[in-house]
């Protein structure tokens, strides 16, 4: 019972039987190439899971019980064995949370998925009018992405989720966010941007300014409606906490399978040093969650390093480890958009050159050009 | 692309009562609800609501899982709570029923 028992949190940092939140990158292709991808997308890589052992992994979560998995890419739209692969998911109990750039949602698509019950799709949107967006994501981005979601209200999928990725050029655009998400009936769900993937080149000039970040935390408190998946525990510091559970959930909550069936300690690093198997390994998915050495080091207990003086450090937990680690920060110091400005002081100190670089870079090698042909 | 860390089933908004809990009738875990057995109790997903709720003990989570074999949820509560922490029993499966997990027979 609640008052005999360690705090949720407590039992988090120990990490679970499975994960809860569960991020499985079907392809790194994707016709979009967004300044600010966390996995670097854009070719295909030619070690992509194949479809039967795409299916093998679902029935591995379907035996650990993982409720639902939240796949990306790349675009998964693209992968030809899409609805073949979230059919048999949805079959056998993992429900289908998926994020789409929208480009390959037609209306028979939209028809489609409007007929599963255990299928939440996301809707890529990264500014409120077509010039925000498509200077981060490209010519034509938000026109596709709007008929992606008159596609899905036809249908009658119901409440679908419009995704923003937070930047400096369109957190001053919330309202009309939410007013769009209202138009559809939709839920609005905002996101941290990381300096992860192609964001490591663009962070710098895209985060969200300490001002910035404020006003967000006030608007965010107003609205525990909106989501956030708690990626903005960081601005947990101010004051009251926002929504969530509010720690770094990597490894212990938390974990990515890339395309290739890499098992990264969370969708934001993909980089060798959090790099804890392969769906490959003779264990499976399984023994990596369970066993691996890098999850079981990031289920002991964390120093607070420079941040053990800090009086709001159980509000924040240091932040983001990902945003930390490609910054060039260490990982038991503040966050670098700490609240405070902790974090700016100690990214004043690193030299750029010496940030870690993202690895699977599959960006495209030219200029993408949209397509919307199925 | 991204989850963030996410647990965000569990701020989704709460949903709206659906029962008033009656420790007097008969209650069952609800069809649409799948339990994990984890370390410091389980966890619940309801597949209709997408709401992931915690039960926190290993005895809360044997209370659920045999509801439906009583005639009544105060039956079943008999069966598992140590005297004296009736109440904090029937508190549990009130919070269980709010968000759905429960639901009466």
């Amino acid at each position: 019972m609640p008052a005999e028992t360690p705090s949720l949190q407590d039992r988090f940092k120990l990490g679970l039987a499975a994960p809860i939140c569960l991020t499985w990158e079907l392809t790194y292709a994707c016709n979009l190439a967004c300044a600010h991808c966390l996995s670097s997308s854009g070719r295909r890589d030619p070690a992509e899971l194949s479809t039967e052992e795409a299916a093998g992994l679902i029935d591995e979560m379907a035996a650990l019980k993982i409720f639902y998995v939240n796949i990306g890419g790349g675009e998964p739209m693209i992968r030809g064995d899409f609805f073949e692969l979230v059919e048999h998911a949805t079959a056998s109990g993992v429900g289908v949370k998926f994020s789409t750039n929208g480009t390959r949602l037609t209306p028979q698509r939209a028809r489609r998925l409007a007929g599963s019950d255990y299928v939440d799709v996301q809707i890529s949107i990264d500014g409120a009018d077509e010039a925000t967006n498509d200077a981060l994501r490209g010519p034509g981005s938000f026109a596709a992405a709007t008929t992606a979601m008159d596609n899905l209200a036809e249908a009658g999928f119901g409440e679908f989720k419009i995704s923003v990725v937070m930047t400096r050029h369109n957190v001053s655009q919330l309202d009309q966010f939410e007013a769009i998400a209202a138009r559809y009936g939709a839920q609005l769900r905002l996101t941290r941007l990381r300096p992860s993937g192609r964001g490591a080149d663009t962070w710098d000039e895209l985060h969200l300014t300490n001002p910035q970040q404020r006003a967000l935390y006030t608007w965010l408190l107003d609205r525990p409606t909106v989501l956030t998946g708690d990626s903005f525990f960081h601005l947990s510091a101010l004051g009251d906490p926002l929504d969530g559970l509010n720690l770094c959930g990597a490894g212990r909550v938390v974990c990515l399978i890339d395309p290739i069936g890499d098992v990264y300690a969370c969708p934001f690093v993909i980089h060798e040093d959090f790099l804890a198997g392969n769906v490959r390994d003779g264990g499976g998915f399984t023994s990596v969650w369970r066993e691996s050495s890098l999850f079981t080091s990031l289920r002991e207990p964390q120093s607070a390093g420079a941040c053990a003086s800090c009086g709001s450090f159980d509000a924040c937990q240091g932040g983001c480890m990902a945003a930390k680690f490609f910054t060039g920060l260490p990982l038991d110091g503040p966050d670098p958009e700490c609240v405070f400005g902790h974090g700016e002081a100690a990214l004043a100190a690193v030299p750029v050159t010496v940030r870690p670089t993202p690895q699977a870079d599959h960006s495209a090698r030219q200029p993408v050009t949209l397509s919307t042909s199925a | 692309m991204e989850c963030a860390g996410s647990t965000s089933a569990m701020a989704a908004p709460a949903m709206p009562a659906i029962s008033t809990f009656d420790p007097g009738r008969a209650w069952r875990l609800h069809p649409q609800v799948a339990l994990r057995d984890e370390s410091f109790g389980a966890l619940a997903y309801h597949y209709g609501t997408r709401r992931l709720v915690f039960l926190k003990s290993r005895p809360l989570v044997e209370l659920v899982r045999t509801l439906e074999e009583h005639d009544t949820a105060g039956e079943a509560i008999d069966a598992v709570a140590p005297d004296g922490e009736r109440d904090r029993y029937v508190a549990a499966l009130d919070h269980l029923a709010s968000s759905g997990v429960i639901d009466a027979c």
